[in-house]
């Protein structure tokens, strides 16, 4: 692998810092754009997220990040040489070869030699680029021998982890956008440097150590993109896709869902923060406990209150970005309040409603535990102007799962 | 000079030999009537879509939603592409081919005239119910215009409407091609071989092949997904079994093509302005067919290069490179082909000319980040960003577009018989040049810093470059609004010098043989044409 980080990034290195150099020229150039725009935003640049204005890849954190960005710089540079051989020489035509400086045309339009040397001279330069970026492809797909294997779940809209093999095996938790983000962006004000890229949970892998991230989607396509560690990989319900990356520097990094899923798709980043060996131990010992006191056991018998308080958290995670917070639906997506299934004196028709979905539109919600699907329905069935005092118990939940 | 003559002779019927009033343009079975229908049929369109794509770049002006909320932004930018490429660019190609190729190649009209008006006014039913769409219970469609499975599956009635639709345009752009071949292959006037015929009509042929292999592939994919939603059929549902890859697969075999039917007849309009231009013949002729040739038989093996990120095994990722990358080669040599063309000619710069200028630069910077984007690995990074935005807007709206501009300066005089005065082409071309490269320059970057395309709401580093591009839109737009009110509307109204027969003295062919405006009734007579079959000798 070291071939992907030796003599070739850092000869391209110095170019890209001295593309990098003119920064007053640049800042003359947003003079017209800062009037526009940029002075209403109080932003600065986000680590391992994107910075302000930036125009080139991010800086990369992984060997085939950097592998990527050499070939960028490649092929730009190439493109760009041969741009200007080509543009050069039609500007100058365009200069000389005018009626108005009464130039006559010349009556050649034939030549076997030059039709050929411009098809072969091209394709030799093709299959130069073709090379490098061979080695590049054959590294990106090599996902064996992993330390840590994560599995990356796209739901509309957030992301679920599980870690399946390597330390911190067992654990899973589910990262959604950070609960303010979505009103700031719907009143127009959005604010602070991680601006819809703010999670709950993010995920935590161990720096120096190969990851491998296999993705899936529980209803439509879904992308899980990080662009400092150079991956990307479409998650598609039904198969099962894998990628990896070997962090190289300690730090938080950002990305987010880029396979258009539905109306949220702007709305499910990806944080991926990369600790060291000793902080990813404590994080996991930290993890598992929290999981076990979470764990709920399914044969509790709760309450009514207690029920609908732990309802309503299930409700704004999970059923408020299409129901609403009020239960009235929109459009297409039916209103809980007042709705002939919730009201309804079998308490069956809810649950399988839950665990199977309707109507395509509605999803099945069948990764949400027995407690958490009880207290949800137990909360839909007594709030607003529901007060059916229904009480859905999980062990009926558990009872229902096929 | 028979196509005079020819009108002469029908000169006493002048009025009688065609239908007035709605009749004219409802039973329309003149290749030029037709043609006009398609060019203001695909110019409304252009318009919606542009109306559409104003709405995006309003919501992105800023980041927050101020305008739109999310529902509404998908389903605008899903409508704005579905719109472009099948309501505007690929009609406004059918347009110039009804128009011109019977005068390029010495026909009185297409083959199949009937077939004709049936291919234009099917369209009219698919565009509303397109548009129409936006008025159904959960809005237009808003899967993106690759109808991805199966997001498609949770979408609302509309989103058979818009199957529908596709299915009618589809069945048009099928009988379009089948009359375009077929008039091409039969009604050529004596002496026009297939290697004399001009450029555009080569394009053209060649396309029309394209679109026959590849619309019955998107009906299929679309059809499936139909059956998908209301029949209980599994073809790319994952819940039943099936597969959402097989249906980017199908999508793609038709959707790559499809690039190229976008920007082959394009590429004709190209090869016959610059000679007439450059007062010099156009460089390797043959060499620029088989070109084109290879271009269309390449595009139907790289479909996959759309699809690097959904995890192809290695194998496929090399090949679908590799086949990619090979297209920039005929493509290069079309490019060289125009500049040998323009060297040591003779060369001036009125409205058309500027326009095919304009469109070889800029093309060829969305061929170069089409190049960039063939390298797999970049394209991990690229993929689904604003980078791949930028690239098919250069080669589809500095490359489509801007060659339909450059053949309407240059046809304009045939079609309305009066001469577009100079400063209005050149004042339209300078103004669309650079509103065009500050809406879409900044994407390039957008791209690479990683933003996602299809987002409604951004991260606020991204802010100052979406509002130079919203501002860049605004100004592209009224571009087209003044084309539209000042150069458009008064040429048809025929205010202006009255153009003579061959207003470009460069220009060669036989569209140039007939009078401005071209009469009716074109080459009722096989005319006899001299030994490079561009002019008619009795």
């Amino acid at each position: 692998m070291s071939e992907f980080s030796g003599t070739r990034s850092s000869q391209f290195g110095r170019l890209r810092s001295a593309l990098q150099a003119p920064r007053q020229v640049k800042s003359a150039l947003f003079l017209a754009a800062a009037a526009l725009s940029s002075a209403a935003w109080a932003v600065n640049d986000l680590p391992g997220g994107p910075a302000v204005r930036q125009h080139d890849l991010h800086p990369p954190v992984t060997k085939i990040a950097a592998a990527q960005q050499d070939l960028h710089y490649l092929m730009l540079y190439i493109c760009v040489a041969i741009f200007i051989g080509v543009f050069g020489v039609m500007f100058y035509s365009i200069f000389k070869h005018r009626k108005s400086k009464g130039h006559k045309s010349a009556d050649f339009h034939e030549s076997t030699t030059v039709e050929i040397i411009w098809t072969v001279v091209p394709f030799l330069i093709v299959i130069g680029m073709a090379l490098p970026a061979t080695k590049v492809v054959v590294a990106q797909k090599d996902t064996t021998n992993a330390d840590i294997t994560i599995k990356a779940v796209g739901m509309q809209w957030k992301w679920g982890y599980e870690y399946i093999t390597g330390e911190g095996e067992g654990i899973q938790f589910i990262s959604t956008l950070d609960a303010g983000q979505r009103a700031l962006s719907d009143a127009g004000k959005p604010e602070g440097d991680n601006y819809l890229l703010k999670v709950d949970n993010a995920m935590v892998v161990p720096v120096d150590k190969k990851v491998r991230i296999i993705t899936t989607a529980n209803d439509v396509i879904h992308s899980f993109m990080v662009p400092a560690f150079g991956i990307k990989q479409d998650a598609i319900p039904g198969f099962v896709r894998d990628t990896w990356f070997r962090a190289e520097k300690v730090g938080d990094y950002y990305g987010q869902c880029v396979e258009l899923c539905g109306k949220e798709h702007a709305y499910m980043p990806i944080h991926v923060k990369v600790v060291s060996a000793e902080d990813y131990a404590l994080w996991v010992e930290g993890k598992k406990k929290e999981m076990q006191a979470k764990a709920d056991d399914p044969s509790k018998v709760w309450a009514l209150p207690d029920l609908v308080a732990r309802g309503e958290k299930v409700y704004n995670a999970n059923c408020a970005a299409c129901h609403q917070a009020t239960g009235k639906g929109a459009g297409a997506i039916k209103a809980l309040d007042g709705s002939p299934v919730v009201l309804d004196e079998d308490r069956a028709k809810q649950i399988a409603v839950l665990l199977n979905g309707q109507n395509n539109i509605m999803p099945a919600w069948k990764q949400l535990s027995d407690t958490e699907i009880a207290a949800v329905i137990t909360y839909t069935k007594n709030n607003w102007s529901n007060k059916t005092g229904q009480v859905v118990q999980p062990a009926e939940v558990l009872a229902a799962r096929k | 000079m028979s196509a005079v003559l020819d009108h002469d002779g029908h000169g006493h019927d002048a009025h009688h030999d065609h239908p007035h009033g709605w009749r004219r343009w409802v039973y329309a079975t003149n290749h030029k009537d037709i043609g006009t229908l398609y060019l203001l049929f695909a110019l409304t369109m252009l318009m919606v879509g542009g109306v559409l794509a104003l709405g995006i770049r309003a919501e992105l002006f800023q980041p927050g939603l101020q305008l739109v909320n999310p529902e509404l932004f998908n389903q605008l930018t899903t409508m704005h592409g579905i719109i472009m490429v099948f309501g505007a660019i690929m009609p406004a190609f059918v347009g110039f081919a009804n128009w011109m190729l019977p005068l390029q190649i010495g026909a009185s009209d297409m083959a199949f005239a009937r077939m004709n008006n049936f291919s234009f006014w099917l369209m009219i039913p698919a565009a509303l119910m397109l548009v129409g769409s936006f008025f159904m219970p959960g809005g237009a469609p808003a899967a993106g215009w690759t109808l991805y499975a199966p997001l498609t599956l949770q979408m609302g009635p509309s989103m058979d409407a818009g199957i529908f639709a596709m299915h009618i345009l589809g069945a048009s752009s099928i009988m379009g091609s089948i009359n375009i071949i077929v008039t091409i292959l039969n009604m050529r006037a004596p002496g026009m071989t297939l290697m004399k015929m001009p450029m555009f009509a080569w394009t053209w042929l060649i396309t029309a092949y394209l679109l026959i292999a590849v619309m019955p592939v998107l009906a299929g994919a679309i059809t499936m997904t139909l059956t998908d939603r209301h029949f209980g059929t599994s073809f790319f549902n994952p819940a039943g079994g099936g597969d959402p890859v097989m249906y980017q697969h199908i999508f793609w075999f038709f959707g790559h093509p499809e690039v190229y039917i976008m920007i082959l007849p394009a590429f004709g309009i190209i090869s016959q302005i610059v000679p007439a231009f450059a007062r010099k013949k156009l460089f390797g002729y043959a060499s620029m067919v088989y070109a084109t040739a290879s271009i269309a038989i390449l595009s139907f093996i790289v479909w996959a290069h759309h699809m690097f990120a959904t995890g192809m095994p290695v194998t496929g990722q090399l090949f679908f490179m590799y086949a990619t990358m090979l297209i920039s080669v005929p493509t290069g040599v079309k490019i060289f082909n125009w500049v040998a063309t323009m060297w040591r000619g003779s060369m001036t710069f009125e409205g058309p000319m500027l326009w095919a200028v304009g469109f070889i630069f800029v093309f060829t910077m969305g061929g170069f980040t089409g190049l960039i984007l063939s390298v797999a690995p970049i394209d991990i990074q690229l993929q689904d960003t604003y980078y791949v935005v930028a690239h098919f807007h250069y080669v589809l709206v500095a490359g489509s577009l801007f060659a339909l501009f450059a053949g309407f300066y240059y046809w304009a005089p045939k079609w309305t018989g009066v001469m577009v005065p100079e400063w209005k082409g050149k004042l339209h071309f300078w103004w669309s040049l650079i509103a065009f490269n500050v809406t879409f320059f900044p994407m390039h970057f957008l791209g690479l810093a990683g933003m996602p395309r299809r987002y409604a709401d951004y991260p606020m580093q991204f802010a100052d470059y979406n509002a130079i591009a919203s501002v860049g839109a605004f100004a592209f737009g009224f571009a087209q609004v003044y084309f539209i009110f000042f150069v458009l509307i008064p040429a048809m109204r025929g205010k202006g010098e009255p153009a003579p027969a061959r207003p470009w003295d460069g220009a060669e062919g036989l569209e140039w043989e007939v009078p401005s405006p071209a009469p009716f009734h074109t080459f009722e007579n096989p005319p006899k044409l001299d030994a490079t079959a561009t002019r008619v000798i009795g």
